[in-house]
C-alpha cells in the first residue's frame, strides 16, 4: 500500500534526534508490550509479514503522531481481536469472559533461549528458478498493491542492476494476507542514487534494495 | 467492521490519554535526555499494557516468565557488544573476516551469535573508498543478535524518510563528513536480511588485543552513521 511507512524519500520529517545512552526501553510497558507480541507470535496464528502490514494500516496521522511502541500496541491489539484471541468486550473490561477454558501458551519460559537463539528463518529450501541473474538490469516494476509490499515506491519504475541472489525466500506481499508463501529469490538490487534521485545525488552513490522476483522484470 | 474497530482503538490509544491517575505521572521521567515527541501521556499506556498482560495471562496465553526472560534478553544479555566482538575479531584475523564478508551468517555463529531478526545476516565492509550505512525504509528492521533493539532515530520517520536521499546529509547531521571520492552505499533492508557494517579498523590501533579493539567500535559505526574513533581520542557512543 502506499502508506505513508514508505516513507523513503520524503521531505519534511524533520531533524534525526540522537539520544546519548538511550535505555533499551523508555518506560516498562515497551518492555512489556514487546515480549507480549513475541509471545502472541508462538501462536502461529500471524506471520511477521501480517503483523508488519497491521502496523501499516494505522491511519497515516495517527501513525506519523505515536512512537514506535504506540503503533505496535495499536496493532498488537488490533490483530488480537482479529485472529480470536481476545473480544474487544474483553479489552474494555479487562476481564476475561467467564467460563472459558484457560489455554496453555506456547512460549514458556524454558523455550525463550530457544526461540532468541534459532529465530524464525523465512528462507525455503524450495528448487526455484530464479528469474534474473547476477549483473542483469532490471527495473522495479510499476506496481501500487492496496496490500502490503516490500517494494518500496522510489524503487518503482526504476533501472536497477542485480548485485547478488540471497536464494529463496518467503514473499511477504501474499504472506501477509494469508495467501501463500509463494517461495522465490531475494535480490541485492543496486539502484544508482542519480536513478532514483537525479542530479542531486552524488554521482557514485548508490541504494541497495532487497527485491524479490516478483517485484522486477527484464529491462 | 475491522475499520470502526481500529478507528476506536487508535482514538482510544490517544485520547485517552486526559484520564491520567496523578500517582502514575511520574513514570515518565526525562532524566536520560529522552526527547522524541509523545502526544500520548504514557502513564495510560502503562495501565493498557499491564491490563492486556493480565488479560493474555488469565487466558493461559502467554506465560508471564516468558515474558520477564525476553526482556531480560534484550535488556542485559544482546546489545551492540555482541557485534562489537564480530568486528574486532575480523580486524585482528584476516581469515575470519574473509568468512564473514562471504558467510556472515556462519562466521557471526562463530561467536556465538545469531537467531531472532538475524537469521539471515550480511556484513559489508567500509573502506577508504566506499562508506556503507543501513536503514529500513519501510519499517525497523535491525540486526538484534548483533546491535540489539535499535534506537529510536532509527526507527524514526527523520532517518527512515532521508537516509535513502541524501545520507551525506544524515552522516553530517551525524557528525560525519565524507568526501565526495567516497561511494556511499545505503542498504534498506527491505526483507529478511540483516546488515552488519564492519567499520574501518581506525589509525593507531595495531597493537590493541582483540578485547581492546571491540572496546572501541560503537553501535553508530556498525549501522554505518559513524566512523570508529582511533584509541586515543575519547570514544563516544
Amino acid at each position: 500500500m502506499n502508506g505513508v511507512h514508505d516513507m523513503g524519500g520524503m521531505h519534511g520529517m524533520g531533524a534525526i534526534q540522537e539520544e546519548k545512552n538511550e535505555p533499551v526501553f523508555h518506560e516498562p510497558w515497551e518492555g512489556r508490550l514487546f515480549a507480549l507480541r513475541r509471545a502472541m507470535n508462538a501462536w502461529g496464528k500471524w506471520n511477521i509479514d501480517g503483523t508488519r502490514h497491521e502496523v501499516e494500516l494505522v491511519p497515516a496521522a495517527e501513525y506519523l503522531r505515536m512512537s514506535y511502541y504506540e503503533r505496535h500496541f495499536a496493532a498488537f491489539v488490533e490483530l488480537l481481536i482479529e485472529r480470536g484471541f481476545v473480544s474487544q468486550a474483553e479489552i474494555e473490561t479487562g476481564n476475561p469472559a467467564p467460563d472459558l477454558p484457560k489455554k496453555l501458551p506456547p512460549l514458556t519460559v524454558e523455550k525463550v533461549a530457544a526461540l532468541v537463539a534459532k529465530g524464525v528463518p523465512t528462507s525455503r529450501d524450495v528448487p526455484v528458478a530464479p528469474r534474473f541473474r547476477t549483473g542483469q538490469t532490471v527495473r522495479g516494476r510499476n506496481i501500487h498493491p492496496a496490500g502490503h509490499t516490500r517494494l518500496p515506491r522510489y524503487a518503482r519504475g526504476k533501472l536497477g542492476t542485480i548485485e547478488r541472489d540471497h536464494g529463496v525466500f518467503v514473499f511477504p506481499d501474499t504472506n501477509a494476507h494469508f495467501l501463500g508463501e509463494k517461495p522465490q529469490h531475494v535480490y541485492s538490487v543496486r539502484f544508482a542514487a542519480r536513478e532514483l534521485w537525479g542530479e542531486q545525488a552524488a554521482p557514485k552513490d548508490s541504494v541497495y534494495v532487497n527485491l524479490w522476483d516478483d517485484h522486477l522484470e527484464p529491462a | 467492521m475491522t475499520t470502526t474497530r481500529r478507528d476506536f482503538l487508535t482514538a482510544a490509544v490517544t485520547a485517552a490519554g486526559a484520564a491520567v491517575t496523578p500517582d502514575l505521572s511520574h513514570a515518565h521521567d526525562h532524566d536520560h535526555g529522552h526527547d522524541h515527541d509523545h502526544q500520548v501521556v504514557p502513564s495510560d499506556l502503562t495501565l493498557r499494557v499491564k491490563a492486556l498482560e493480565s488479560l493474555l495471562t488469565e487466558k493461559g496465553l502467554v506465560d508471564r516468565a516468558a515474558l520477564d526472560a525476553l526482556i531480560d534478553t534484550y535488556e542485559h544479555k544482546i546489545g551492540p557488544r555482541n557485534g562489537a566482538r564480530v568486528v574486532a575479531r575480523a580486524w585482528a584475523d584476516p581469515a575470519y573476516k574473509q568468512r564473514l564478508l562471504t558467510n556472515a551468517d556462519a562466521a557471526i555463529a562463530e561467536i556465538g551469535y545469531g537467531g531472532l531478526q538475524g537469521e539471515h545476516m550480511v556484513a559489508v565492509e567500509n573502506t577508504s573508498n566506499v562508506h556503507n550505512m543501513v536503514v529500513c525504509t519501510l519499517c525497523s528492521c535491525y540486526p538484534w543478535p548483533v546491535l540489539g533493539l535499535p534506537p529510536v532515530w532509527y526507527k524514526s520517520a527523520p532517518y527512515r524518510s532521508r537516509a535513502v536521499i541524501d545520507p551525506r546529509g544524515v552522516l553530517r547531521e551525524f557528525g560525519l563528513e565524507l568526501s565526495g571520492d567516497v561511494e556511499v552505499r545505503v542498504w534498506d533492508s527491505t526483507a529478511e536480511l540483516r546488515y552488519l557494517v564492519l567499520p574501518e579498523r581506525p589509525a593507531g590501533s595495531e597493537h590493541l588485543s582483540e578485547e581492546q579493539l571491540a572496546a572501541l567500535v560503537t553501535r553508530d559505526a556498525m549501522v554505518g552513521v559513524a566512523k570508529v574513533m582511533p584509541p586515543q581520542k575519547e570514544v563516544t557512543s
